[in-house]
């Protein structure tokens, strides 16, 4: 690790601040994603670099400019007879058709900055050209008219070179979607599998000609277009720094891309470098795969408001998940299961109308829609045409459609071995035969395993097995009969991952489970690690003593556990993926290490957890488990809306709602729940004007060993994955905060917690409530750790073991942390950007300060806030609203801010005495209009206070959010929120943000 | 509803030498037999795509065959061009395994057996196999410059296409063609690849000495390698782990530049054998084996390494174009 940690903003101003303390010798640019190299690119255009003798290692700055700039990239290719797509930009119709002559038809029309894609698209004629250039040029002055790559395959080569020019390339990927779709949007297999050896090896010469002439040291990932017809090319993008690609392509193949770029970024060459996985042949070497490996996007659109499901060009996944194999059908429906999207494989059809025109439209579903296409009797090739896509992949899909009619015209008691053993082959769940045989999955995994049908595991080991290597680098296939391992003589304890990034679960978990697995180590365990997201810490296979990069469901842990005859499984700190699967691991035998299973089950059931709640005497907002709409609707009138609905056992991905009257929650019930005595919902008091608290605990036994308390800035409503936390919390009385320890002290006993747990309070006044437990480490574990330097995973891990855990009394904090959500709403076209019970932040930052303020700014710059300058935009709905900012809006308006307000925000200011702009709203199309001050970037910071809890979302406010979001203007949608901020930024200047390194915050003796 | 796959999978088995049986599906010619295939004659030589005018393994062992390939330059699937040359072929095997097992005990004999005939041993390492694989009467082909003799040992097309793209003309030789009707023929000789034992193939060495005796520019490529530096006097043996497959890294001692190269042996070079004016060229990088090796004055090369790929990486195809001008 880091010899010195910031937690700072990855931007100019900050960084400098820490290059001026630490003097450097050198900086790394490619190591952080675009953030970083776009900041790098800053500090090297403003003289920092030079000015404090910072030498930037590995590839140039000048090179990182041509990779980044489109057109200096194109020129520089171009010169040097690689073929880029041709493309030129026109400002005349005649010049369009000359163009369009040049080119050959189809040609790629795109008219620049026109939103919406509007006047974009392919014209297969001149006529067609000549309509769209003349519409066109009635609202822009040039358009681009490009080579149309329409259905062309995308390659991609992940490329190595060191400083004497030795080159490599250290993976290649397919994307099984064709040009057009985002790399990171696409279904990829590697290495590629529809190329011929002449194909493969010219585009791997071209590759490594490109990073010789851009004189890249290190590694960069870049992508190709590849004609199916013609085997003709062109270069669409290098990207000169580690990328999502790479991260990839390092799990793939086993070559650990980012150590080998940082040792040459310093000096060193690859022949002198060593294979880490066979530690004695070179790193310069290319792996040799003897197993393919699928990733596959997760997107999450459901989380949002108005969302645009089509993919594209635009990145919009929040997640990826990799799946390994030995066969495509193998690796494919294994990602399928790895998504946690409730699908058991690619034949869990959608059941809509399909023609293969509908399979043409890339959505997330896409994958399921073709499978049922060709359920439906479509030919590969008929979707071929539709999609792009290669009928490689096509028919490797129509024959698991096909499997799956087989298992389906036989029985559980009449399927054949052979049959059998090829539906596994083809990576068919236990899950899915039992689905369609209508029996339980133990009978078809016993079934199974008395037909000796069982999967063999497999080491990841950079040779394909030609070298003796011993990687503990494993995955699970039905193709293969021998095992590379046996079960290992020592004490092995499984932890369970995190699985796919999504909303809701991210890197937190995974930081979670890598210090299980770091403990247990250090206990004396061998620790094994099941996961299969490639952008984790937890899949590199040297952090733990195994990894099995495999599926987190029910069976494949069981298979993991036949093979390992593991000491126990821990469960608690992966999220909601391993947490779900406790009961059932629990119910087949399986030892869980810390809480048990009925524990978990006790927390995670609404109904069994009120009753335990009322048991022990702890308050919580009033509730009710409804069996029946009209059960339901008594108890909403008696408590009043708003009121929260979800199903009673939380299960990934179902729905929580908020219903605000009657008519809402009528229609979720039928509608959405259909709510039943065999599927009853909990209904409780949704509480808005309370402050929340998160609680993150561990206890043994159900003694707790360690509480962190800490606080959100916003009230409750907000869900507390959106919420700004704050610790050592600073609004709690004593009292309350002693009533908290109290309850959670009694949940954790009454529970008889061995581990991590996670409680949410609700506090008014000195009352408190608790709205939520988990019986897991949660989302602030991390956090709650850095912040109060108690690893409080090591600590959970020791009280599992029963290793003799003291209590760790509470550090006196001298300073303050904030931890704030990223939100990717720019990404996600038409969402509505507002903060609701279903969480949306996609990410989240901390940084730490001597108070609340400094620390608070920090945070919210460094999720992509600019400092306001002058202009602040209010628009404030609601008359409560309007009077809680008052005081600070009047105060703003004294240090020489220029306030701009909506027509009733701005009648209740200007009553006031605060002097400020009228602008009029979106709709109203007149001028001063707020959607030409976003546009013309004349506004510094929109506040947009919805009236809480409306039934609909109000037209204009969404427009304006939303051309926020869309022009990069800072948003604030929360009272609470909004409050802090326009203090903080009155109190503290940016320079009074200091550039302390993490180890001066260090907690005094409690 | 979709229909059921009607592909009849007939069980097929992989037995090697020493007992152990590997379980798979039989593919291509299912009839157990190691028929003589017969050489189509083809328009266009050398050919494109191809390295051989048939194809010359007894049998096939494959992870996953593939019954719909999909390219716009297919022509037919595996299945049914092993089928027309009457190749046995297994899949659903695992190879990862079978690798494994030969690793650790050495290559071996094998036989694919399908259904419940049986077929007998058959030991190739007691044939002179080059002479098999040998054409039998010269060819030429290609225009140019440049006269290359290629001395055939069991040649990949993809060395004679690097001469015919880099406009040779090219003489193809039986491997036991004399060296006086070489002599006059060529400006430089390559000595090809080729199947087997090095010191099987003691005739092409005789003539080899021949033509270094008469300073005559000569590049050995894998098979040829070894026969070249047999001739000089050299010594070759068996790798305890063969180089197989298209990502063997080898580094020119030369320049100390790094390639990636396409291999297939299981002999080598002894490095302390080779003699005096002669240096180590390229070596392996991961066992440090002789991957090539250069005479000190003049054009006399042996390369271990395919440096016409095909298949695997064309990192060291320049080597081709150095050959030409060292032989101007």
């Amino acid at each position: 690790m880091a010899d010195e940690v910031y937690f700072l903003p990855v931007e100019p101003h900050f960084v400098e601040q820490v290059i001026r303390k630490e003097r450097p010798d050198g900086i790394l640019l490619g190591f952080g994603g675009q953030t970083a190299l776009n900041c790098g690119l800053e500090l090297d255009h403003t003289g920092v670099f030079k000015k404090y003798g910072v030498q930037v290692l590995g590839t140039s700055v000048k090179t990182i400019r041509t990779t980044e700039d489109r057109e200096l990239f194109a020129n520089f290719l171009a010169k040097r007879s690689f073929r880029v797509p041709r493309s030129y930009a026109v400002r005349k119709v005649d010049q369009a058709v000359s163009a369009g002559r040049l080119i050959g038809y189809p040609v790629m029309v795109r008219s620049g900055f026109s939103l919406g894609g509007l006047g974009s698209g392919i014209m297969r004629n001149e006529r067609e050209l000549v309509e769209i250039a003349r519409s066109s040029f009635s609202h822009v002055s040039q358009i681009l008219i490009e080579e149309c790559l329409e259905g062309w395959k995308e390659i991609e080569y992940e490329v190595v070179r060191d400083s004497a020019d030795n080159c490599i390339t250290v993976c290649n990927m397919e994307n099984l979607d064709p040009l057009g779709i985002h790399t990171g949007e696409s279904i990829v297999v590697a290495p590629s599998q529809t190329l011929t050896n002449e194909e493969y090896h010219r585009l791997r010469s071209i590759s490594i000609a490109v990073i010789r002439a851009l004189d890249i040291v290190g590694e960069c990932n870049i992508q190709f277009a590849l004609d199916p017809k013609s085997s003709e090319y062109r270069i669409i993008e290098v990207n000169a720094r580690l990328s999502r690609s790479s991260a990839l392509a390092s799990k793939a193949t086993g070559y650990p891309l980012a150590a080998v770029a940082a040792h040459l970024a310093v000096g060193r060459t690859l022949d002198e470098l060593k294979n880490s996985v066979t530690k004695k042949t070179p790193a310069f070497f290319e792996p040799a795969l003897d197993y393919l490996v699928v990733k596959f996007p997760r997107w999450d659109f459901s989380k949002f408001l108005n969302a645009d499901q089509r993919i594209g060009s635009q990145m919009k996944s929040v997640g990826e998940v990799m799946a390994i194999g030995r066969s495509f059908p193998e690796a494919l429906q294994k990602a399928v299961r790895m998504l946690d999207i409730g699908k058991d494989g690619i034949c869990d059809f959608p059941h809509r109308k399909i023609t293969p025109r509908t399979a043409g439209r890339p959505t997330p579903h896409r994958i399921f829609t073709i499978a049922q296409a060709l359920w439906n009797g479509a030919t590969p090739s008929a979707i071929a045409r539709a999609t792009g896509i290669d009928v490689w992949f096509l028919h490797h899909i129509q024959e698991m459609v096909h499997t799956y009619g087989d298992l389906r015209r036989t029985t559980y008691s009449s399927v054949t071995p052979a049959t059998l053993r090829l539906s596994k082959q083809q990576g068919f769940s236990d899950q899915c035969l039992s689905r369609i045989w209508s029996v339980s999955e133990g009978e078809v995994r016993s079934k199974r395993i008395t037909l000796g049908i069982t999967p063999v595991v497999k080491r990841i080991d950079t040779v394909a097995a030609e070298f003796p290597a011993s990687t503990n680098y494993l995955y699970c296939t039905y193709h293969g009969s021998v095992s590379d391992v046996d079960r290992h003589p020592r004490k092995t304890a499984i932890v369970l991952g995190s699985g796919v990034y999504r909303i809701g679960s991210s890197v937190e978990f995974d930081w979670c489970a890598v210090n299980a697995v770091e403990e247990l180590h250090r206990q004396g365990f061998r620790s094994v690690m099941v996961n299969c997201n490639p952008e984790t810490v937890s899949t590199d296979y040297d952090m733990s003593d195994a990894l099995y990069f495999e599926e987190l469901t029910l069976e494949r842990v069981q298979d993991i556990c036949d093979i390992e005859m593991p000491h126990g499984v821990v469960v608690s700190v992966g999220g909601q993926i391993p947490n779900t699967l406790a009961l059932a691991l629990a119910g087949s035998g399986i030892k869980l290490m810390g809480s048990s299973a009925s524990s978990i089950d006790q927390a995670e059931d609404r109904h069994k957890f009120s009753r335990l709640l009322d048991t022990l005497s702890i308050d919580q907002p009033p509730w009710i488990e409804a069996k029946s709409a009209q059960s339901a609707l008594i108890f909403a009138k008696k408590v009043g809306y708003p009121i929260l609905v979800r199903p009673s056992y939380v299960l990934s991905g179902s729905a929580m709602n908020v219903a605000t009257d009657k008519n809402g929650l009528k229609s979720y019930l039928e509608e959405a729940v259909r709510v039943s005595p065999a599927h009853p919902v909990v209904l409780t008091k949704f509480v808005t004007d309370a402050h929340e608290i998160d609680v993150d605990a561990v206890a043994q036994q159900g003694r707790v060993v360690s509480m962190v308390i800490s606080e959100h800035v916003e009230n409750a409503g907000v869900h507390s994955g959106d919420a700004t936390l704050v610790l050592p919390a600073q609004k709690i009385y004593v009292e309350t905060e002693q009533k908290i320890e109290n309850a959670v002290r009694k949940i954790a006993h009454a529970l008889k917690i061995s581990g991590p747990c996670n409680i949410q309070f609700l506090a008014q006044d000195n009352a408190i409530q608790v709205i939520e437990c988990n019986v897991r480490a949660s989302r602030s574990f991390p956090f709650a750790s850095k912040v109060t330097r108690i690893n409080l995973i090591h600590l959970a891990v020791r009280a599992m073991l029963s290793r003799r855990v003291e209590p760790v009394p509470y550090p006196v904090i001298p300073y303050v942390a904030v931890k704030a959500p990223q939100f990717s709403f720019h990404r996600l076209t038409g969402t509505d950007p507002i903060l609701r019970v279903e969480m949306a932040s996609t990410g989240e930052v901390a940084s730490f300060g001597a108070n609340l303020h400094e620390a608070f700014l920090k945070s919210v710059l460094a999720t992509g806030f600019n400092f306001p300058r002058r202009h602040i935009l209010v628009s404030l709905g609601g008359e409560r609203n309007k009077m809680m900012l008052l005081d600070e809006l009047r105060a703003l308006a004294s240090h020489g801010y220029t306030l701009y307000a909506t027509e009733h925000t701005h009648d209740f200011l200007t009553a006031r005495g605060i002097g400020c702009i009228r602008l009029e709203k979106i709709h109203v199309l007149r001028e001063p209009s707020i959607a030409t001050y976003i546009a013309d970037h004349q506004l510094d910071l929109v506040i947009n206070l919805a009236h809480q809890f409306e039934g609909d979302v109000i037209r204009d406010d969404y427009a304006m959010r939303r051309l926020a979001i869309d022009y990069n203007v800072p948003l604030i949608t929360n009272l609470q929120l909004a409050t802090l901020f326009l203090r903080a930024i009155q109190n503290t200047s940016l320079k009074d943000l200091l550039a302390k390194p993490w180890s001066s915050y260090l907690p005094s003796e409690g | 509803m979709a229909k059921s796959q009607s592909i009849a999978r007939k069980t097929a088995e992989l037995m090697l030498e020493d007992g152990a049986v590997f379980q798979g599906i039989a593919f291509g010619h299912v009839q157990p037999s190691y028929g003589v295939t017969k050489a189509e004659s083809y328009a266009v030589y050398p050919k494109r795509m191809y390295e051989s005018d048939t194809i010359h393994i007894r049998g096939l062992i494959v992870s996953s065959a593939i019954d719909h390939p999909s390219h716009y330059l297919s022509t037919q699937s595996l299945d049914r061009w092993l089928q027309k040359e009457k190749i046995p072929g297994v899949y659903g095997i695992d190879t990862r395994a079978l690798t494994q097992h030969l690793r650790e005990r050495g290559t071996m004999l094998g036989r694919i057996q399908v259904g419940s005939q049986s077929v007998d041993w058959y030991d190739p390492d007691k044939e002179n196999l080059v002479a098999h694989a040998s054409c039998t009467r010269p060819r030429r082909f290609g225009k140019g410059k440049h006269r290359i003799v290629v001395i055939d040992c069991g040649v990949k097309h993809g060395i004679l296409r690097a001469f015919v793209d880099r406009s040779c003309r090219v003489m193809q030789v039986p491997w036991d063609f004399p060296a006086d009707r070489i002599f006059h023929e060529a400006d430089g000789v390559i000595i090809s690849n080729g199947p087997g034992n090095p010191a099987l193939v003691d005739r092409t060495v005789v003539e080899l000495r021949r033509l270094i005796s008469r300073r005559m520019p000569l590049w050995g490529i894998c098979m040829g390698h070894q026969l070249l530096a047999r001739a000089l006097g050299a010594k070759t043996y068996k790798l305890p782990y063969g180089h197989r497959g298209n990502n063997q890294p080898v580094i020119n001692e030369l320049t100390g530049k790094s390639s990636i190269t396409s291999q297939n042996h299981g002999f080598a070079v002894q490095e302390k054998s080779l003699p005096r004016n002669v240096s180590v060229w390229f070596r392996n990088l991961n066992d440090g084996t002789v991957e090539g090796f250069k005479h000190l004055s003049r054009p006399l090369w042996g390369v271990q390494f395919h440096p016409e790929a095909s298949p695997g990486p064309l990192d060291t195809n320049g080597l081709f174009d150095q050959f030409l001008r060292s032989i101007r």
